[in-house]
């Protein structure tokens, strides 16, 4: 990609705050924005809502609630409306969310893991490794996020392990890059070489020296990963790749409702307005981030 | 070779090798997995015999090598195989979908990228002003926003819940070009527009702000040129080069949300098909379709790559 910042950076006084922790400096840098706390303030909501949720549903969302019909505007007993088939939209809502977040939430985790294993060994081992395992990501990039999961479904079936693994592993390529962008200056540092030469073990210098340098681009790609991985699981499962029926989840409660929209829209628009607000909050947050991470590196470069 | 041919000949190997590869991952994809083709389709019940004459019918029987071989070789060819759902070629099963996605995909580009340039290239002119704060957090917004997202909503909004002016769906008719149904593409073209022009608008406004306060802009003002002159013929032009890489990648991007917005408006392009197929397990056509989008994000990287040289003069002068 192009080397643009396409964030504005913060201004940051680095006298402030010297001896501090990279990543420590970075969120505090991070947190004195607005829009990080707006951020913030939007994805607690929605994951509260998540997590939260399926213990206070008050009707059980997989079954129809007695003497509705379905498509059942807004009432009293279900404040919401029901479902396609009778069932409480605000109870299927409530119960439907902490799956986005798992299966988003893992297989970035995924992604970013094994793209910093492979970023790292390329820029430490630098000549033909290198080439071969960056050459490699750049093939994987070819294919959508979504292409490839629905190849991989379409010869096994809407396995949930399947879906994790496929964003994960299309999540790796663009961590890789990242971590190898950032770690190749880094591995020419004179306490890398330090390190190597009184003979600390590979590891424990990836681990223990490179890493903790490169946290600040990892963060940010981090919750940018994370936004677009919700993105692509909630649509994965809008799809009907995803989570199975009766299983209460947003993408698949758009899915399932959207034929009744002229007569009831709750149940598409409930889901829609959550998972609009997880990726803007989770945006948010990792634009605050990424404008103080060259906030930071503007204020080391003046020095 | 050197020089502008030279660069473009490599290119277009390093995009053929690209290709191959991704080629044997789809293919890979579909072998290496856990359970096969014949049982997905046949399901659990299936007798031993039937999964037997299927799995030949398919080719299953045969080593993995062979396999790819006649199925890369028959794409080479032009013989994409012959579709499980309906027994067609996959040639003409997926002809008319590409024309509807390519017709929707150039659409939604032409003008999205445009919009994005101006976008971008009047923020930074208008540096922290009120038009640049509202286009910063607009395009923040919109571009985190899942195409599907982004989709219902203008149905909710167009179509459905509260006004009713256009169709939620597109009802096309076989051999029916995708431009005789202007009223139906509006909604996906806006959604394809509204994934767009947020990354072309910030990397644009991006790299016409660096742009501006180089010393050769510095230069033109001094000469007394006007400002609007200033940034239209020498700050943008300078500035595109950035923006063409990432709107490649993000109109490459597209191949994949196509997927969704088509889905969405049950619109008739590849990205239905895709989801059609994977549902139906038709994996020809599955294959065929994901090698497609591969070839798409592969020649739209290149095109990025050649724009980028034709628009940079510095870029130009150094590989003629």
């Amino acid at each position: 990609m192009s080397g643009v910042a396409v964030a504005d950076p913060v201004e940051v006084e680095l006298d402030r705050s010297e001896g501090r922790r990279p990543w420590r400096l970075l969120l505090a840098t991070a947190w004195s924005q607005h829009r990080t706390k707006i951020g913030v303030g939007i994805t607690l909501l929605i994951v509260g809502i998540a997590l939260i949720g399926p213990f206070v549903a008050p009707y059980e969302p997989d079954q129809g609630v007695e003497g509705q019909f379905p498509f059942s505007p807004p009432s009293s007993e279900t404040w919401f409306g029901t479902d396609d088939l009778g069932r409480d939209v605000f109870s299927r809502f409530l119960a439907g969310g902490v799956s986005v977040l798992i299966l988003a939430g893992a297989s970035t985790a995924i992604g970013i893991v094994l793209g910093v294993a492979v970023g790292l060994a390329a820029a430490y081992s630098r000549g033909k490794l290198d080439d071969v395992l960056m050459r490699t990501m750049d093939v994987l990039l070819s294919l959508p996020q979504i292409v490839f999961a629905l190849v991989l479904a379409a010869t096994v079936g809407p396995e949930l392990w399947l879906l994790v693994l496929a964003v994960g592993l299309t999540t790796m390529p663009r961590a890789a890059r990242v971590t190898r962008g950032a770690a190749v200056e880094v591995v020419e540092k004179d306490f890398v070489r330090a390190a190597e030469a009184i003979g600390l073990p590979r590891r424990r210098i990836l681990m223990g020296e490179v890493l903790p340098n490169i946290a600040s681009p990892l963060i940010v790609e981090t919750t940018l990963r994370m936004t677009f991985n919700v993105a692509v699981v909630a649509g994965l499962s809008f799809l009907g790749f995803g989570l199975q029926p009766p299983a209460a989840d947003w993408g698949l409660m758009i899915n399932e409702n959207r034929n009744g929209l002229t007569i009831q829209p709750w149940p598409v628009i409930l889901p829609v307005v959550a998972i609009a607000l997880l990726t803007i909050g989770t945006s948010l947050i990792g634009d605050g981030i990424s404008r103080a991470a060259i906030g930071i590196e503007r204020g080391r470069g003046r020095e | 070779m050197h020089g502008l041919t030279g660069f473009v000949v490599r290119r277009l190997l390093l995009g053929v090798l690209t290709l191959f590869v991704t080629s044997v991952i789809i293919f890979g994809a579909t072998q290496a997995l856990p359970g096969d083709a014949a049982r997905s389709i046949l399901g659990r019940s299936a007798t031993p015999e039937s999964l037997a004459e299927l799995r030949r019918q398919l080719g299953l029987d045969q080593p993995v090598l062979t396999q790819y071989w006649e199925w890369i070789s028959g794409v080479l060819t032009g013989d994409l195989g012959t579709s499980l759902a309906n027994s067609l070629p996959v040639s003409d099963v997926i002809g008319e979908p590409i024309v509807y996605s390519l017709f929707l995909m150039v659409l939604a580009a032409v003008i999205s990228v445009p919009l994005g340039i101006a976008l971008g290239a009047v923020s930074a002119r208008r540096r922290d002003s009120a038009f640049d704060q509202t286009t910063s957090v607009a395009t923040l917004g919109l571009a985190a926003l899942p195409e599907f997202v982004v989709g219902i909503t203008l149905v909710v909004l167009f179509a459905t819940t509260v006004f009713q002016w256009l169709p939620a769906v597109a009802v096309t008719e076989p051999g029916v070009g995708p431009w005789n149904y202007p009223k139906e593409l509006i909604l996906p073209v806006i959604t394809l527009v509204i994934a767009v022009v947020p990354y072309t608008a910030r990397i644009m406004r991006a790299s016409t702000v660096e742009i501006l306060e180089s010393d050769f802009v510095e230069m033109a003002r001094l000469k007394g040129l006007p400002e609007r002159r200033v940034l239209w013929r020498h700050a943008v032009p300078n500035a595109l080069a950035p923006t063409f890489q990432v709107t490649a990648l993000n109109l490459a991007y597209l191949a994949g949300g196509i997927v969704v917005v088509e889905a969405v408006f049950n619109y008739q392009g590849v990205g239905l098909l895709l989801v059609d197929s994977v549902r139906a397990r038709d994996m020809p056509v599955v294959q065929a379709v994901a090698l497609l989008i591969a070839a798409l994000y592969v020649i739209l990287n290149l095109l990025a790559d050649l724009a980028t040289i034709l628009v940079s003069p510095r870029l130009r002068t150094s590989l003629s």
